[in-house]
């Protein structure tokens, strides 16, 4: 159990996969010009998370892995040079499948993420979990736990720098720095705060 | 039709860099920049797979129905890329450990589902060729120019070889460790912009709210 709870709390603070592995910054960046908008992102990216990591830690370790054919008689396959394709085919159809689900059972989220979700294909946060699960070889447990420290993470980053850019509007920054400029300084000051967090042992 | 080649290659390097101004591709411009090896082989093949996927989807544009298109160009893009992972891992091996999964993330990389998405799906395989590329070689200079400041200032270092004798061996520079920190990729792509932008004027982005008609303005 302890070692799930440190899991979890590394994934959200330590290895926030925003601002020390950089993913996702993409839809980091554009998308956080107001907190509702990067609200609604940043839980879609949770719940995405949650489902398509342990589902990508499925497939990889019951068919793609070194010898995880096994169990169909072939134990000397190893397909995982296909990881790739089949993780972001999972991702793409998770999203839609989630998609379609929200649109007749929860009406009312679906309106509120609405664009989001199609982006969150192509969120690398998303396909970076995954590849971080496949590198660090995590059971299903612990990918699932993964799963939902990262989207966590990454959803308060986002939030976070949604609430700065806020109130950023109302201060004068120099011509050149204005917009994408000033965004970049202060991921970049948030960054640094969010580096005291990585001397903490678990 | 060579002005616009030579266009398709020039613009995107300064008046429309996928990084500075359109605003794509930014997670690994942050992450593989600690030093300049990784940068360019990551620069070579983001650009080799650009331009790539821009011909294969220009090539088949005619025939990709609109509903799914983005699963098919996300098809083509993840077999490149697994091309290039695959020849990484056996001719780079050490390279392609150090850059671990950003690799893999060019799939999901915005500069190449970008051009795919606004530029070859409206023109010919030989122009979106050269786009790709265009847009590969801006990816390149910023990440090239970013990697060279934080191994010059993080090691005194560039390409792993001492440029700048550093204060543990006897020479007079002491390291700053910050620039091989991640944050600082941050300050110098943010710096980079402001120079691009005090260069060329027309990037500047309107504020979105001013309190009263800034000073600066009115001593002018």
């Amino acid at each position: 159990m302890e070692h799930y709870l440190s899991l979890f709390v590394r994934s959200i603070f330590i290895e926030n996969l925003a601002l020390s592995f950089f993913l996702g910054m993409c839809t980091f960046l554009a998308v956080s010009k107001k907190i509702e908008t990067a609200l609604g992102l940043g839980i879609a990216v949770i719940v995405v998370q949650a489902i398509t990591v342990p589902a990508n830690n499925v497939i990889y370790q019951y068919l793609l892995k070194d010898g995880a054919l096994a169990w169909a008689g072939l134990p000397d396959v190893d397909l995982s040079f296909l990881g790739l394709i089949s993780y972001i085919g999972v991702i793409a159809a998770m999203v839609q499948i989630l998609e379609m689900a929200m649109d007749k059972y929860a009406p009312a989220l679906y309106n509120a993420l609405g664009i989001f979700l199609p982006l969150i294909t192509v969120n690398c946060a998303i396909l970076g979990g995954t590849l971080f699960m496949v590198e660090r070889d995590y059971n299903l447990t612990e990918s699932t736990v993964y799963g939902v420290g990262s989207g966590l993470g990454w959803a308060m980053a986002i939030t976070a720098i949604a609430g700065i850019r806020e109130k950023l509007k109302y201060s004068d920054v120099p011509d050149g720095l204005q917009g994408l400029g000033i965004t970049f300084i202060t991921a970049g000051l948030m960054a640094l705060g969010f580096m005291a967090f990585s001397g903490i042992q678990l | 039709m060579a002005s616009q080649a030579k266009n398709n290659v020039i613009d995107p390097l300064i008046d429309n860099n996928p990084i500075t101004l359109q605003v794509l591709g930014i997670c690994s411009a942050l992450a593989v920049t600690t030093n300049m090896m990784s940068a360019l082989i990551m620069s070579l093949a983001l650009t080799t797979v650009t331009a790539f996927s821009s011909a294969f989807i220009s090539a088949i544009r005619k025939h990709i129905p609109g509903s799914i298109r983005i699963i098919v160009q996300m098809t083509i893009i993840a077999s490149l890329v697994i091309v290039v992972d695959q020849i990484l891992k056996a001719y780079a091996f050490e390279a392609s450990k150090q850059l671990s999964v950003f690799v893999g993330l060019i799939i999901t990389n915005c500069i190449v589902l970008g051009r795919a998405e606004a530029y070859a799906m409206k023109n010919p395989p030989v122009m979106s060729f050269l786009d790709g590329i265009g847009n590969g070689l801006g990816y390149s200079l910023i990440l090239m120019l970013v990697a060279f400041f934080r191994e010059l200032l993080g090691a005194g270092k560039l390409f792993g070889h001492q440029i700048i004798p550093v204060a543990n061996d006897g020479g007079w520079y002491i390291p700053n460790g910050l620039m091989l920190l991640p944050p600082s990729a941050f300050f110098v792509i943010g710096l980079l912009i402001w120079a691009v932008r005090s260069w060329k004027k027309e990037q500047v982005e309107a504020p979105d709210y001013q309190i009263h008609q800034v000073h600066r303005t009115e001593v002018l």
